[in-house]
């Protein structure tokens, strides 16, 4: 069963894409890998292999969440379907 | 509770039990049985390579260190050179030496493992007379270790050091979670297992800190890391956010120093680390997961965990390391399926068909068991058959 984004663990607001690229209003397919389920979501942006899609609306100061752990904030708003990256997101750390 | 690498209940796979190792003098077994020709420093490499040269079945560890070092930079000279004659992959051991007393505190030591040692000091006699009675050694040893045969060893016996490298966003995604997944399935069975890259692990410092079985344990790598952060703070020029992640990582797709440590941490699946090592210290606290405080540099970390006792290496790449090491068998595995080709000779095994979700994460981890048996059986692996011997000390600071 071909996968567009997977996506790591139940808890995580952000899935990774796995193919070429995905385009702005696709369909697409996201495995979880922790519990083998199937969830669909359609994209916003067009997003390139590796880079991370969010899974859900996201304000300002929230924590993006990947591998069930914190992996930074937002610190531009995001809309479920975008892409996450640089520009909106940084690290907690510096 | 600990997140992304539950074992589920997909795989039917039985895992070995046993593998063919060679038993040693205390109870050791490893996968290899080579014999050494160890130089203690710099200026004793032509000696060490000539004797290597004449005799079939051995091999010699040239290096670039062993001179006027002092003080914990010397200490982790002595430690690496011990532990990698003690290692149960070394059937037997020349030590060469320039000078006799630093020669004979190494040969004491490896002599304690019961196995055939024997050292040659250079002053007072010159390179050729020591490199014809180096030779005469090396040559009984040699065929002494030639008659050793693989005998049926418990998979407790397997000592697995894991550091991945050349990392991009298949590593996190798939091949540093291969690894997970499989020390999910073989701690329970008695292994030691080895996990490094101090360096690393910065963004998930916390997290891992909390993966100590014991407060002593957590504690102990959370003066660890803080070392290594202060070193870091006392020597850059920056925070390092300028430099983790890459500008490579970055356009592959990493956002945050965070994500690629918790890319990096999937190798430990969800075990718990029974006790923090120095660099090449030998784990002392019997079967389970260790971490040791080692640079993130490929080479320099794999000879580290040979040195601390480990006799089988696993290694998740992205973009394609291609490191060996003289005595422990380096296993590489990638999920990038364009590394899977191009690289073909260097990949031990293929998990790309992660990414397509043709193979998911617990049949990924059962071929990588696979791989790691056959490997310990005797296999070579692609580092090994394409002759990569990469021996690296780490060096604290300079001599004196």
């Amino acid at each position: 069963m071909a996968t567009d984004i997977i996506i790591h663990d139940e808890k995580d607001n952000v899935g990774v894409v796995v193919i070429e690229k995905i385009t702005p209003k696709q369909d697409c397919s996201c495995w979880i890998m922790e519990n083998d389920k199937t969830v669909n979501i359609q994209s916003e942006d067009e997003i390139p292999l590796g880079h991370k899609i969010a899974m859900s609306d996201l304000n300002e100061g929230d924590t993006i969440i990947k591998y069930g752990h914190d992996i930074g904030k937002v610190v531009k708003s995001i809309k479920k379907g975008e892409h996450v990256h640089v520009h909106n997101v940084k690290t907690k750390k510096w | 509770m600990f997140t992304t690498l539950k074992q589920r209940s997909g795989s039917n796979m039985e895992i070995p039990k046993s593998f063919l190792g060679y038993k040693r003098e205390n109870g050791r077994a490893g996968t290899r049985n080579h014999v050494i020709i160890l130089p203690v420093d710099d200026i004793s490499n032509a000696c060490a390579e000539a004797v290597a040269n004449n005799i079939k079945g051995t091999i010699a560890l040239p290096h670039s260190y062993g001179r006027l070092q002092f003080g914990a930079d010397l200490e982790l000279h002595f430690r690496t050179m011990i532990g990698t004659a003690k290692n149960p992959n070394v059937a037997a051991a020349i030590i060469i030496g320039i000078e006799p007393k630093w020669t004979k505190r190494i040969v004491d030591e490896v002599a304690k493992t019961g196995k055939p040692v024997e050292g040659f000091s250079i002053e007072g006699a010159g390179d050729i007379e020591t490199i014809m009675k180096a030779s005469k050694k090396a040559q009984e040893f040699s065929m002494w270790a030639s008659e050793k045969q693989r005998e049926e060893c418990p998979i407790s016996d397997l000592w697995i050091s894991v550091k991945c490298g050349e990392s991009d966003t298949t590593s996190g995604l798939a091949s540093n979670p291969t690894v997970g997944n499989l020390m999910d399935k073989l701690e329970p069975l008695g292994v030691h297992l080895c996990f490094g890259e101090t360096s690393e692990l910065t963004g998930a410092e916390t997290v891992c800190e909390k993966r100590g079985k014991t407060p002593e344990a957590q504690e102990k790598f959370k003066k660890t890391w803080n070392e290594y952060n202060d070193f870091i703070l006392k020597e850059a020029t920056d925070d390092l956010s300028e430099s983790q992640p890459t500008a490579g990582n970055i356009a592959g797709g990493l956002t945050t120093i965070e994500e690629k440590a918790f890319g990096n941490f999937q190798k430990i699946g969800s075990r718990q680390f029974v006790d923090v090592l120095t660099p090449a210290e030998e784990p002392q606290k019997g079967p389970g997961l260790y971490f040791m405080d080692t640079s993130s540099a490929a080479a320099e970390c794999v000879t580290l965990q040979a040195a601390g006792g480990f006799n089988i290496h696993l290694f998740p790449t992205g973009q394609g390391n291609i490191i060996g090491n003289p005595i422990e068998p380096v296993v590489k595995l990638t999920a990038n399926p364009l590394t899977a080709v191009s690289m073909k000779e260097h990949i031990d095994c293929d998990v790309s068909k992660i990414l397509s979700r043709e193979m998911n994460l617990d049949q990924a981890g059962d071929e990588l068991i696979k791989a790691t048996i056959r490997t310990a059986n005797g296999r070579l692996t692609c580092a090994e058959a394409l002759g990569h011997r990469e021996f690296v000390m780490t060096k604290l600071y300079r001599s004196a």
